[in-house]
């Protein structure tokens, strides 16, 4: 059910810079840290290409000019080349976040034809067993280099995306290694973020402190390497949460500047906020401009009242805007909460006591609940 | 600086004037830089043809009330631009 209640307009609310557009739940691969809904198989429906033409001619006119296509597998979608050229005439830079599987030479040049700008491809390891395992798929691998290496030779940037846990983050050198060899121009190392199926898996995905350390360590001797080399390619390590001590600024604040459109139409604040006890409005029920404006979806963690103690009081609330809205809700079931991240939140005990976990014994890849719709279905509301 | 190096920007990246921001931006994978006005300027002109002499000379031309600090400025500038990462030097054909 779609949430019709509107508030009235803030004008001191910005545009939105962002668009996400998750084009299809479906996908090829089962990865037990996946960013979907758990209960993803419930929501079938799927916007058609006019639909999706209209929400991004609407964002666009109120501002928007970075456009992701993503998913699930947005290849899926055999539209995608159409929806790539109308976004590229309306001004948007085009993303498209793929695993690479459903590409194939043909549709590189498609895509490029229709003025795509760049296609960021996952890699869930260094190794074809282990990113097996992760992915469900025996095949995955080899066919992601492929992918990855055609990619590079049509010449568009590429971005390598690579998502750590503690079965793969020790293997780190051979995975920059391996971005290196395929002539990545920038590579993001990003630790898992635990929401949706990774909350889920938690205790067999989030490393330990020390496999953090030797990350890091890693990730500067390459950096260090690169650069003796002349070899332009970016590093972005993104050290989870779990290990901080203050929380990040969650898509730089509730409804600030980015908006993720679900395959249906629902319009959220981010990609996970679909597992938050709320109900957000949709397109093409309500305009985008009526929904990041005036919806009560949208306004409601904006600004600062809404904050519980110690935000309230505390000198950082504008930076961090109290962390995270979804990770509040899946640690303390308050999502007005403040984010147990920080180590002044009274529930950090639940952070430390993660962490700990995470410093011994933990599930193995084969014990992880795999992304599915058969999984899925156990967490689909009746 | 050699004034006849000639500069693009990085593959992949566009500068584009958005009007609901009222400025230039830089567009890369997955982001933006927010260009103030004489950012957006040179940008604009480091097409991967102008060497830095004709860019500073179109840069005279439109701006002919600024000071003989405009070369310095355009030098500094191209060099963060460079370290940033936005721009590369052309191959010699």
């Amino acid at each position: 059910m779609s949430d019709p209640r509107m508030t009235p307009r803030d004008h001191s609310v910005g545009a939105p810079l962002w668009l996400l557009a998750e084009l299809t739940y479906r996908c090829p691969l089962q990865c037990p840290y996946c960013s979907n809904p758990l209960d993803f198989a419930a929501h079938r429906d799927e916007l058609s290409t006019d639909e999706w033409i209209e929400t991004m001619r609407q964002a666009r006119a109120m501002g928007a000019v970075q456009l992701g296509f993503s998913g699930g597998e947005p290849l899926v979608r055999d539209d995608l080349e159409a929806l790539v050229a109308e976004a590229r005439q309306l001004g948007f830079y085009t993303n498209l976040i793929t695993s690479g599987l459903g590409l194939d030479e043909a549709r590189i040049v498609a895509l490029r034809e229709a003025g795509l700008d760049h296609i960021q491809i996952s890699l869930q390891a260094g190794d074809a067993e282990v990113a097996a395992a992760v992915a469900g798929s025996p095949k995955a691998h080899a066919k992601k280099l492929a992918m990855a290496r055609a990619v590079k030779s049509a010449g568009y940037p590429m971005v390598l995306n690579v998502v750590l846990h503690r079965h793969n983050i020790d293997d780190l050198d051979a995975i920059i290694a391996l971005c290196d060899d395929l002539g990545a121009d920038a590579v993001e190392l990003a630790n898992c973020q635990m929401y949706g199926w990774a909350q889920l898996n938690r205790a067999g995905l989030l490393p330990s402190r020390a496999q953090i350390e030797a990350a890091e360590a890693t990730t500067a001797r390459w950096r260090e390497t690169l650069a003796a080399r002349g070899r332009d390619m970016r590093l972005l390590f993104v050290v989870p949460d779990y290990h901080e001590d203050r929380p990040k600024a969650c898509m730089g604040g509730w409804g600030a500047i980015f908006m993720t459109v679900a395959p249906d139409g629902t319009v959220l604040p981010c990609h996970s906020a679909r597992d938050l006890p709320m109900r957000f409005p949709r397109v093409p029920e309500h305009s985008l401009a009526a929904i990041w404006y005036e919806s009560a979806a949208f306004n409601r963690f904006r600004g600062d009242a809404w904050m519980p103690a110690p935000c309230r009081d505390c000198d950082e609330r504008h930076q961090d805007h109290g962390g995270c809205r979804c990770q509040a809700y899946l640690l303390t079931g308050d999502l007005s909460a403040t984010d147990p991240v920080c180590d002044r939140s009274p529930d950090h005990h639940l952070i430390e006591a993660a962490r700990a976990e995470a410093d011994g014994e933990a599930r193995s890849l084969g014990e992880l609940v795999s992304r599915n719709a058969r999984e899925s279905r156990v967490f689909c509301r009746g | 600086m050699n004034v006849a190096t000639v500069y693009r920007l990085k593959p992949g990246w566009r500068l584009q004037w958005e009007e609901a921001q009222g400025r230039h931006v830089l567009l890369y994978p997955e982001g933006m830089v927010q260009l103030n006005d004489s950012a957006g300027a040179v940008l604009g002109l480091l097409d991967g043809e102008r060497d830095l002499a004709a860019v500073l000379a179109a840069l005279r031309q439109r701006y002919p009330e600024a000071d003989e600090g405009l070369e310095r400025d355009v030098h500094d500038f191209v060099a963060d631009a460079l370290h940033q990462g936005w721009i590369r030097e052309t191959e010699a054909t």
